[in-house]
């Protein structure tokens, strides 16, 4: 089979399955539906895969080019597709995760009413991200960016009926189109120093710029990173989208979407390589959020936002690689934490659905007995999210930690040293919290159950890969190489490896100690003197940014709108709208009268109009001679 | 001498008489006479118009005229006749029936 027709195949059966499972949108559950549409998201998946091997033997990368798009004088998008080597790393861990996210979620949702519906959005989403990823030019990116967005919009909104989640699928869509915003104008500003849209032009083109306008275009295009990445100050959609069903969670807000920001940065690396200031700026928030994110994630209860929390966490940690220059190793941790944290998400899901969709772990604890696959499978997640030694987290989390120690970026550092540290405890906790200890279930009437064996089977791959993919680091630099800078690390910091490795390790491992004796002695309930410290109710308010962000931002707009509203639209537009009708109403109400059915007085209304009009001719044709006269009076 | 303007004023001066007769009138007799009037009027205009030009068609139009005048007279009338004998008057206020 051609490369060609492997990519449609990989790009246009996730459409295809989402189309399917629509025309049973509204009928009662269908198992087929999840089954066939799983089928197409694997055969996505098989063909992105052999579209790897293919790029893996060598043979150049994949460009072709559907059809023109958008011709407009002189500006032309191709609708063109693009494999390369970073691109099929995309598509081959966007359609791994979402091909065993489907089949989870045939058990997942099997008492669901919307079944047939919910595969339809999970495809659509699918069709989306591969359009994100596999587009050659920023402008299809666009619409692959929005058509996640909106995936993203009705699946945390799918349970609608549910005002808490239809609110939180209005947050990330507003929050989202803030941030698009900013990638617009960048997208315009592209287009206006550079003349074209497509990424091989723009990126051979790139240092011709002046630096000012790149340095903006870089800053516009991270606004949108930092919409869709969930990075500070526009990252409380992602906590509030864990309405949304668990699998939506470990696809979306987890493994694929959320590292849509990541992606921007290391496609454009050859952009954000010329701009080291706003690089810079880029590693700083990204270490800011590692650690802001991760102290949140500590005292959380919610078992779906702590994990929600380590994924903006993990984030940050891509960021910065990204923005310090180590783009491949941004990638490799993008990579291996959609397979840990998706497995994560997976596992929490479990638990959930095992809890009757309680989500408090102070409610849950021992429950490894009834649900050991599930308790096997969050550890090794945990501990790669922990970045323990071998499993896949460790590997890319030490290299970014390298990168920033490598940078002489000691601050950074250290940030995610610690941050290395808080991800330990927390995810232990919530393992020690949900899998050891007492069966605090027990007193809640709760009688949890393993879930099925194909939901377990559909996590295994992603187990595997968890814990294997770390082993793969030589032949990934190798592989995105063609495409990616390689980061060169300096002799002073390959020296250091061993002790920056050891350092990091233990770091962890002594998070990891901390949780499991704390969750020994205490049952992992904090001390009330640590309650009552202004750092824990900073944490558990989420630092207070969704109260400041309702007082500052929602209270005082929802204010302006009842002014505008009161004020304005009612009193001026609706005003003028119903005044018009009214004069029209009155004029009709009182003109009635001269249809009195009486021919004698209605002949005298036609005469009359008829002189009326006949008047009217005579003054407009005699105008002039009229105004003549008119003037001599006045004289 | 007798020019256009004579026709013309003559025409203006029937057409008006015309039009008041069908302001004022009640009678539907009457209606019809002021329509005839009018109609007259019209004609003399299109004709002394027409010899002024050397143009036949107004004469054309005024035959035209004549022979809708005649006929709506022949359907008129009878109608009236008609309503006469239902009603017993010919008085436009009496003409009311499909008043809204």
């Amino acid at each position: 089979m051609s490369e060609e027709t492997l990519l449609y195949i990989a790009l246009f059966s996730p459409i295809v399955s989402s189309l399917f499972a629509a025309l049973f949108g509204t009928v009662p559950k269908r198992v087929f539906v999840g089954v066939v549409t799983s089928g197409l998201i694997g055969l996505s998946f098989l063909s992105s895969l052999a579209l790897f091997i293919h790029l893996q033997s060598g043979s150049g990368v994949v460009h072709v080019q559907m059809f023109d798009w958008i011709m407009a004088g002189d500006f032309s998008v191709p609708f063109g597709f693009l494999v390369d080597e970073v691109t099929v790393t995309m598509m081959l861990v966007v359609s791994l995760v979402s091909t065993a996210v489907h089949i989870y979620s045939i058990g997942y949702m099997e008492h669901d009413k919307g079944f047939n519906r919910f595969f339809s959005y999970l495809s659509a989403f699918v069709f989306s991200m591969m359009f994100l990823v596999m587009s050659d030019n920023f402008l299809g990116l666009f619409i692959g960016w929005e058509g996640v967005g909106l995936c993203s919009w009705l699946l945390i909104g799918f349970w609608y009926h549910k005002h808490s989640a239809g609110w939180a699928a209005n947050e990330a869509f507003i929050m989202n189109r803030i941030a698009d915003l900013g990638m617009l104008l960048g997208i315009f500003l592209i287009y206006w120093t550079y003349g074209s849209v497509q990424y091989d032009v723009v990126f051979s083109a790139v240092s011709e710029a002046d630096g000012e306008i790149l340095t903006w275009i870089a800053i516009f295009l991270f606004i949108g990173a930092m919409g869709k990445s969930a990075q500070f100050p526009l990252h409380t959609w992602l906590a509030d989208a864990m309405e949304g069903p668990t699998p939506v969670s470990a696809l979306i807000h987890a493994a694929t979407m959320v590292t849509a920001g990541v992606y921007l940065v290391i496609r454009a690396n050859e952009l954000f390589a010329l701009t080291p200031e706003v690089g810079l700026f880029i590693a700083s928030l990204g270490a800011f959020v590692a650690m802001f994110a991760a102290t949140m994630a500590l005292v959380n209860r919610d078992i779906k936002r702590i994990i929600a929390y380590s994924t903006l966490s993990q984030l940050g940690y891509m960021f910065v690689a990204a923005g310090l220059g180590a783009y491949w190793i941004a990638l490799f941790h993008l990579v291996t934490h959609a397979f840990f944290k998706a497995l994560l998400f997976l596992g929490a899901g479990n638990v959930m659905h095992a809890m009757n969709d309680e989500l408090n772990i102070m409610k849950m604890g021992g429950m490894r007995k009834v649900m050991g696959w599930t308790a096997i499978l969050m550890l090794l997640a945990s501990l790669a999210l922990a970045g323990i030694y071998p499993f896949a987290g460790f590997f890319s989390k030490d290299k970014i930690l390298e990168v920033a120690f490598d940078g002489h970026y000691y601050i950074l550092w250290a940030t995610l040293w610690i941050t290395a540290g808080l991800t330990a405890f927390y995810s232990f906790r919530v393992v020690m919290l949900v899998f050891f200890g007492k069966e605090r279930y027990k007193d809640f009437g709760f009688h949890p159950h393993e879930a099925h064996d194909y939901m377990i089977w559909a996590m295994v791959p992603l187990a595997v890969l968890a814990v294997i993919a770390g082993f793969f680091e030589h032949q990934f630099v190798a592989f995105v190489s063609n495409v990616l800078p390689v980061y060169e690390f300096s002799e002073h910091t390959h020296h250091m490896v061993g002790q920056l490795i050891l350092v990091t390790s233990a770091i962890a491992i002594t998070g990891i100690a901390i949780a499991v004796f704390s969750n020994m002695f205490r049952e992992g309930v904090f001390s009330s003197a640590f309650r009552n410290t202004i750092l824990f109710k900073l944490f558990d308010n989420q630092y207070y940014i969704p109260k400041i962000y309702e007082e500052v931002i929602t209270k005082p707009y929802m204010e302006l709108s009842k002014v505008f509203w009161e004020k304005v639209d009612m009193k001026i537009v609706d005003a003028s709208v119903d005044g018009i009708a009214n004069i029209l109403r009155s004029t009709g109400e009182n003109t009635r009268g001269m249809q009195s059915g009486n021919l004698s007085y209605m002949l005298r209304w036609m005469a009359g109009g008829m002189m009326l009009i006949l008047l009217f001719a005579i003054v407009y044709t005699y105008s002039d001679v009229l105004l003549n006269i008119l003037q001599g009076v006045a004289k | 001498m007798i020019t256009l303007e004579h026709y013309i004023v003559l025409s203006t001066i029937l057409f008006a008489i015309g039009m008041y007769g069908v302001v004022v009138r009640k009678n539907l007799l009457m209606l019809f006479f002021s329509t005839e009037i009018m109609l007259n009027a019209v004609n003399i205009a299109l004709a002394a118009i027409s010899n002024h030009y050397g143009d036949l068609t107004g004469q054309m139009f005024a035959f035209f005229i004549i022979a809708i005048a005649a006929s709506e007279v022949a359907i008129g009338l009878g109608l009236l006749i008609i309503w006469y004998k239902r009603h017993g008057s010919i008085d436009l206020e009496t003409l009311q029936s499909m008043k809204g």
